[in-house]
């Protein structure tokens, strides 16, 4: 399989539109529009991963992509929205360095993805090596994005994009047998994690945020702090 | 397979599905009386079981349902189950006072057994894939109980906690399916790829590039867990602000499962190693840990936040061990065996001073010694051994670390050194500050909500103490020759 084949070509479109997509995640200044991008991201990802299923023959992969899709691409973009909505987050992003910086530092990270794989992977196949080398960019631009962000919200769309390119690093690698399990695990880590931690927060911080809401939630948490 | 008898393979199962199963029972008894007593009882029969595989034949054969017994991690399997126990009996004392509601009490409990069992099935998975899951796991429950109080800090860090480590566990995630990569054109059948005894045979043949690629990855990764430099900061508000009971078994099970997960990636890279040798990796992050700890250790006022940057300084050190390899690896095991004993023993009593105190500030902890005799000497000895005086093994295992560095490496002899001196110095200070210093002006004796009533809570928490400074200077004392024979073989393994 090389350069002018089918099933190459479009393998590196599809992998091609989700690093893009992690640098239209950096380049967006509101929230509601990162999760428009996210979820967009999280459709692309599925579309390579079953292409990578049709390509190898491994129909445990198409499993993986239709996680990939209800998960990311329709479910979480989606609970994300109800939180921004319900909880009134705030509405712009707040990046800790400037958008355009932002994505000078990502080219960076794509050239410096590039250097550290290809030289390293001389021994696999050309699809395989290109397509390490452009899911460790998805993962160094999903954790510059963390780094970059200083709203909880932003960070956790931050690592779930980090995820994606460890999905995609995982449906590259022919025949790597642990593929569905380990990719739904990851997916699960972040769900549980983001889910715990905005239960946790939001019940426990949002007296202090709005005073409004302080009567309603005081007599609920005072019964439940003090036994 | 067939050569397997049954307790081979149950023996080690059960290890594992106990407590997952225990926990389960836990989230369901409200009584917070009962959970404790039964978090006891089952901490006990996990630690009964742990023996039990010291019978086991122990081989780098065969691995039966993804579990597989060797050397190396039977040492930190009998560390780990009887840490377990220890702080079950110290988390009853000290639960009562932790003001937790009947739900936060549920998960707690729960919380604490899936922690153990994922803890051991990080520790035997044979499959570096189901390494990786039963360390997220343990990731979780621990993210869960440090978040328990729900006060801004106590949220804070569990946040920390949560998104560096989910970095971490991410970058170990990547590692293992680069090392997939580097296996699979040569592990024949994909299932087996990511089996340790198969890679053991395999590594060999395998690509030294994506080895060394996959190796940085899993470094880094599992570094983050284990409180290495780079990505250590969450480590001491983990530490801090959680129940009391979580600061000893992050220490004394956490750091160690992490490490030895770098430690079977290592044996793995070190087979056929590229440009940049596996221990030269190590020895680096090792020796930066250290020397940041050492100078973070001055500057801190909380006595909880002190001591996990102390654990930082330990893991830093171990790793530098490891990485140095040869004879300094049986340095590297015998000072994880010795920083957890000794690290818990300083949580319990560190904690049972708290409740006494109202406040876990060093300046409130002031002169221990003469209002508490028993609780105060006990820290005081225990802060003596962590800072690496004999007779405690901690001593040992630095002084063949310091000879062996000396022998081989001597310019790295400066900066190891000198990182050990700053380290000691700092502890002793606080062990000056918390044991003999003045008392605060107004000590105020706190009425303390307790389970099992003042006298029993008094013994429960000072008992997993002494038995761990017990077992510490045995270790420095005089190590039985079964047991170093074991060390010596994980430290072939590993090194």
């Amino acid at each position: 399989m090389g350069f002018g084949q089918l099933s190459y070509d479009v393998a590196h479109l599809l992998a091609g539109t989700v690093l893009l997509l992690s640098f239209l995640l950096l380049y967006q200044r509101r929230i509601s529009a990162v999760i428009s991008t996210f979820a967009a991201q999280g459709a692309a990802l599925a579309l390579a991963v079953a292409w990578q299923g049709w390509a190898q023959g491994a129909p445990g992969l198409y499993v993986t992509a239709l996680v990939a899709a209800t998960a990311k691409a329709v479910l979480i973009p989606l609970a994300l929205r109800a939180l921004v909505r319900r909880f009134g987050l705030h509405r712009s992003v707040e990046p800790a360095l400037g958008i355009g910086a932002g994505l000078i530092v990502g080219v960076g990270l794509v050239a410096l993805a590039i250097l550290v794989v290809l030289p390293a992977t001389t021994g696999a196949g050309a699809l395989a090596r290109e397509d390490l080398a452009m899911a460790l960019s998805v993962v160094l631009l999903g954790m510059l994005m963390m780094i970059t962000r200083r709203q909880a919200i932003s960070q956790v769309i931050g690592l779930l994009s980090l995820e994606n390119g460890l999905v995609l690093a995982a449906a590259g690698v022919r025949g790597l047998p642990l593929v569905v399990e380990l990719s739904t695990a990851a997916l699960v880590l972040v769900l549980a994690g983001m889910a715990g931690f905005f239960a946790f927060h939001l019940r426990a911080s949002f007296a202090s945020l709005d005073l409004s809401l302080l009567h309603r939630h005081r007599g609920e948490r005072a019964e439940a702090e003090r036994p | 397979m067939s050569a397997w008898m049954p307790p081979d393979l149950a023996l080690p199962l059960l290890l594992v599905a106990l407590p997952f199963l225990g926990g389960a029972a836990l989230a369901a008894i409200p009584s917070l009386r009962l959970a404790a007593l039964l978090n006891i009882a089952l901490a006990l029969a996990g630690f009964l079981l742990a023996l039990g595989l010291l019978a086991l034949p122990r081989g780098q054969g065969e691995a039966a349902w993804l579990l597989h017994l060797d050397a190396l991690n039977l040492p930190l399997l009998l560390l780990g189950a009887l840490v377990g126990l220890t702080t079950a009996c110290f988390s009853a004392a000290t639960v009562g006072g932790e003001g937790f509601s009947p739900r936060a009490g549920r998960a707690y409990h729960a919380a604490f057994q899936v922690f153990l069992g994922a803890n051991h099935l990080a520790l035997l998975a044979d499959n570096l894939g189901l390494m990786w899951v039963a360390i997220e796991l343990a990731t979780f429950a621990t993210v869960l109980m440090v978040a328990l109080h729900r006060t801004p800090a106590a949220l804070e860090a569990a946040w920390k906690f949560l998104i560096l480590c989910g970095v971490g566990i991410a970058l170990a995630l990547f590692g293992t399916i680069v090392l997939a990569m580097a296996a699979l054109p040569f592990a024949g059948d994909g299932g087996a790829a990511l089996s340790f005894s198969m890679l053991m045979r395999v590594g060999r043949e395998a690509d030294p590039g994506l080895l060394t690629l996959a190796f940085i990855f899993l470094l880094v990764g599992y570094g983050t867990k284990a409180g290495l430099v780079p990505l250590h900061s969450w480590l001491p508000d983990a530490h801090a602000e959680g129940p009391m009971a979580i600061s000893a078994v992050l220490s004394g099970l956490l750091l160690n499962a992490a490490l030895h997960a770098v430690l079977r990636a290592k044996a793995v890279v070190a087979l056929n190693p590229g440009l940049l040798p596996p221990g030269a990796l190590m020895m680096a992050m090792g020796l930066a840990s250290l020397l940041l700890a050492a100078l973070s250790l001055w500057r801190r006022r909380d006595a909880r936040r002190f001591f996990a940057w102390s654990s930082i300084e330990h893991i830093g050190l171990a790793a530098f061990a490891f990485g140095l390899g040869g004879p300094a690896a049986l340095a590297g095991m015998l000072h994880l065996l010795g920083h957890s004993l000794v690290k818990s023993a300083i949580f319990f009593g560190l904690g049972r001073a708290t409740v006494l105190r109202g406040s876990q500030q060093l300046a409130a902890l002031g002169g221990l010694v003469a209002t508490h005799p028993r609780l105060g000497w006990s820290l005081v000895l225990a802060m003596l051994a962590i800072a690496g005086l004999p007779p405690f093994s901690i001593f040992a295992s630095e002084f063949l670390l310091m000879q062996q560095t000396v022998a081989r490496m001597p310019w790295l002899a400066l900066p190891l050194g000198l990182g050990l001196l700053l380290a000691a110095l700092a502890t002793v200070q606080a062990m000056q500050a918390i044991g003999l210093g003045p008392p605060p002006a107004a000590v105020t004796l706190r009425a303390v909500p307790s389970l099992l009533g003042p006298r029993l809570d008094a013994w429960a928490a000072l008992a997993p103490l002494h038995l761990h400074l017990l077992l510490a200077l045995l270790l420095g004392l005089a190590l039985p020759a079964p047991l170093l024979r074991m060390l010596l073989d994980a430290a072939r393994i590993a090194g």
